[in-house]
């Protein structure tokens, strides 16, 4: 039981830091307000295509999900490791009897709990003034349920991707430049190297077969998959995402997809963490 | 003694791919006594630290925490650290920076917070951190060692950067534990600084022991001559100089060197000399003196 008692010491710490440092007040207004915006900029065809303005909604912030969780998660978590090096305090927790095992996966627990809590509060706040303007049905609230909980999925994972990439360097400098490159790389150039490869592909074997294992394998378009795939069909989708509904895998496989990216990364985290010498 | 060590480190040899940290160390602290571990920046002081803490594996050697493997359960639960700059959290404030350390080694916070107390900081207890000055921070660094009675105190270059008086309040605290059955293992840069605060000092140079024992071994078996400044008389100097020997400064005075045993047969020399002597000026060989002498590199074999 003392490993919990420990754990859940440094868990609370990182939570208490994050609200001392207006950290939870920043990202909840953030993700209220883009939110709030794709709503009230989305909704106006929703009338003419008798879609609730749920659904829409919760369609189009899955998109805009993808840009800005994987940015708060790495945003939280590339100092956990480096920084303590760097403050010297690691040296010291090292010292007392929590083990490194211990301090990646309570870290951890830390970062997502405030994400999660910040995801909650500002979609929660969006979804209510949503369906308080322009009402909302069953496949609506189920759509942007599945939104809110699969994009916490979707920061946990770049919460252990960012402490992985945290127990890299020993300075926070190189870590946070280490957290911006991941998320280029995963969020907007993989997509990016997709569409050309597609475009020159020309509907070959590549575009078949590779294409949609591709797509999927990258955390960010499984998520927005998953949650484009199960939004009703009538819901106006374009571009890459046209594959939601295309797919040649079962749509649970998304989500596999993201629970495997998560223990990799955690894997890696903890991997990293053991070899430092404080 | 050797049994009843909390600390024993015997041939330690720590190498960083080339580099040999540490060679051959070998160091043993018992409960209640106070040592202090002196060389120089880069010497080996830090490494010894944690290998202690089980950061770093020894490439030969051994050593027990307790009687136990360094980095096990039963070490890290002997064993308190203080590294040498550590920044706690500047939005915490003192008394939750104490609370999560105290979590974090199985002590009930409550318990712990008498410790603020202890080293002078209780009134900032409900300040952020950030607002604490160097010496305070030092205190809570202090604060948080000292949680739970640890069997073994480190402390890296605990007293750099502090006052004077924060200075000798925090080895009065050291004191106070030490007598309470820690033992404990510092490291500094001064031996002025330590002179009557420290039981036992260890002298490390470029990673190996050059020197061990108390202050007034080392002095003694350093044999630093004894300078004698002889003022003379009005018109007297020469009078004095064919007496005495030794090396003439500044027309008026004399100056003669002896070994510390040769002391009193030299005073009893220069009584002879009556109202030919205006003066006399003793000077025993400081400790900063003594310290050179062990960590210098011109000094071969003073470890033995």
């Amino acid at each position: 039981m003392t490993g919990i008692d420990r754990m859940a010491a440094v868990a609370a710490t990182e939570f208490r830091l994050a609200f001392r440092n207006r950290w939870v007040l920043l990202s909840t207004l953030a993700f209220t307000l883009f939110a709030l915006a794709l709503a009230f900029l989305g909704s106006g065809p929703s009338g003419a295509l008798k879609v609730d303005a749920l659904t829409l909604t919760a369609a189009s912030l899955s998109t805009l999900t993808v840009y800005l969780v994987p940015l708060m998660a790495l945003l939280v978590s590339y100092d956990s490791i480096a920084g303590e090096i760097e403050r010297g305090t690691l040296a010291l927790v090292l010292a007392t009897p929590l083990k490194r095992g211990e301090l990646v996966l309570a870290k951890f627990c830390g970062h997502l709990a405030v994400l999660a809590l910040a995801i909650a509060i500002g979609y929660g706040i969006a979804g209510a003034v949503i369906a308080g303007v322009h009402g909302a049905d069953d496949a609506g609230l189920l759509a942007w349920g599945r939104l809110l909980v699969t994009a916490i999925l979707l920061g946990a994972v770049f919460i252990a991707l960012g402490m992985a990439l945290s127990g890299l360097p020993r300075q926070t400098g190189t870590a946070a430049a280490l957290a911006i490159g991941a998320w280029l790389i995963l969020v907007v150039l993989y997509d990016l190297a997709l569409l050309g490869a597609v475009i020159v592909d020309q509907g070959g074997v590549f575009t078949k077969t590779v294409f949609p294992a591709l797509v999927l394998a990258n955390p960010g378009d499984a998520f927005r998959l998953y949650n484009l795939a199960l939004i009703e069909a009538n819901a106006p989708i374009a571009g890459l995402d046209g594959l939601a509904h295309t797919l040649p895998f079962p749509v649970s496989s998304a989500l596999a997809v993201l629970v495997l990216w998560l223990f990799a990364s955690l894997a890696v985290a903890w991997a990293l963490t053991r070899r430092i010498r404080p | 003694m050797t049994d009843a060590a909390i600390l024993s480190v015997e041939q330690l040899t720590i190498r960083f791919s080339a580099v040999t940290a540490l060679d051959g160390v070998s160091l043993a602290v018992a409960p209640g006594e106070r040592v202090a571990l002196l060389g120089h920046n880069g010497a080996g002081k830090s490494t010894l630290f944690k290998t202690v803490l089980g950061f770093l594996k020894p490439a030969g050697g051994h050593l027990s925490i307790a009687g136990a493997a360094p980095g096990s359960d039963v070490a890290r639960r002997a064993v308190s650290y203080l590294p040498e700059q550590v920044v706690f959290p500047k939005a915490l404030t003192g008394a939750e920076v104490l609370t999560h350390f105290a979590r974090l080694k199985g002590v009930a916070p409550k318990a712990a917070m008498p410790l603020l107390e202890t080293v002078g900081i209780a009134d900032a207890a409900g300040r952020a951190v950030g607002t604490y000055s160097k010496g305070m921070r030092q205190r809570l660094g202090l604060a948080q060692a000292l949680i739970g009675a640890p069997r073994l105190l480190l402390l890296d270059e605990p007293t750099s950067g502090l006052d004077p008086v924060s200075r000798r309040e925090f080895y009065a605290v050291l004191e106070a534990s030490a007598r309470a059955g820690t033992a404990v293992l510092l490291s500094s840069h001064s031996l002025s600084e330590i002179e009557n605060r420290i039981d036992r000092i260890a002298i490390l140079a470029k990673g190996k022991l050059r020197a061990e024992g108390s202050l007034a071994d080392l002095s003694r078996r350093a044999g630093l001559p004894i300078r004698i400044r002889v003022e003379a008389a009005e018109g007297r100097v020469e009078a004095v100089e064919a007496r005495l020997g030794g090396e003439r400064v500044n027309g008026r005075s004399v100056v003669i060197t002896c070994r510390a045993e040769e002391k009193v047969g030299a005073l009893a020399r220069l009584a002879e000399l009556g109202a030919d002597v205006a003066d006399i000026d003793i000077a025993l060989p400081d400790l900063d003196d003594v310290y050179r002498h062990y960590s210098g590199t011109t000094v071969q074999g003073a470890a033995q």
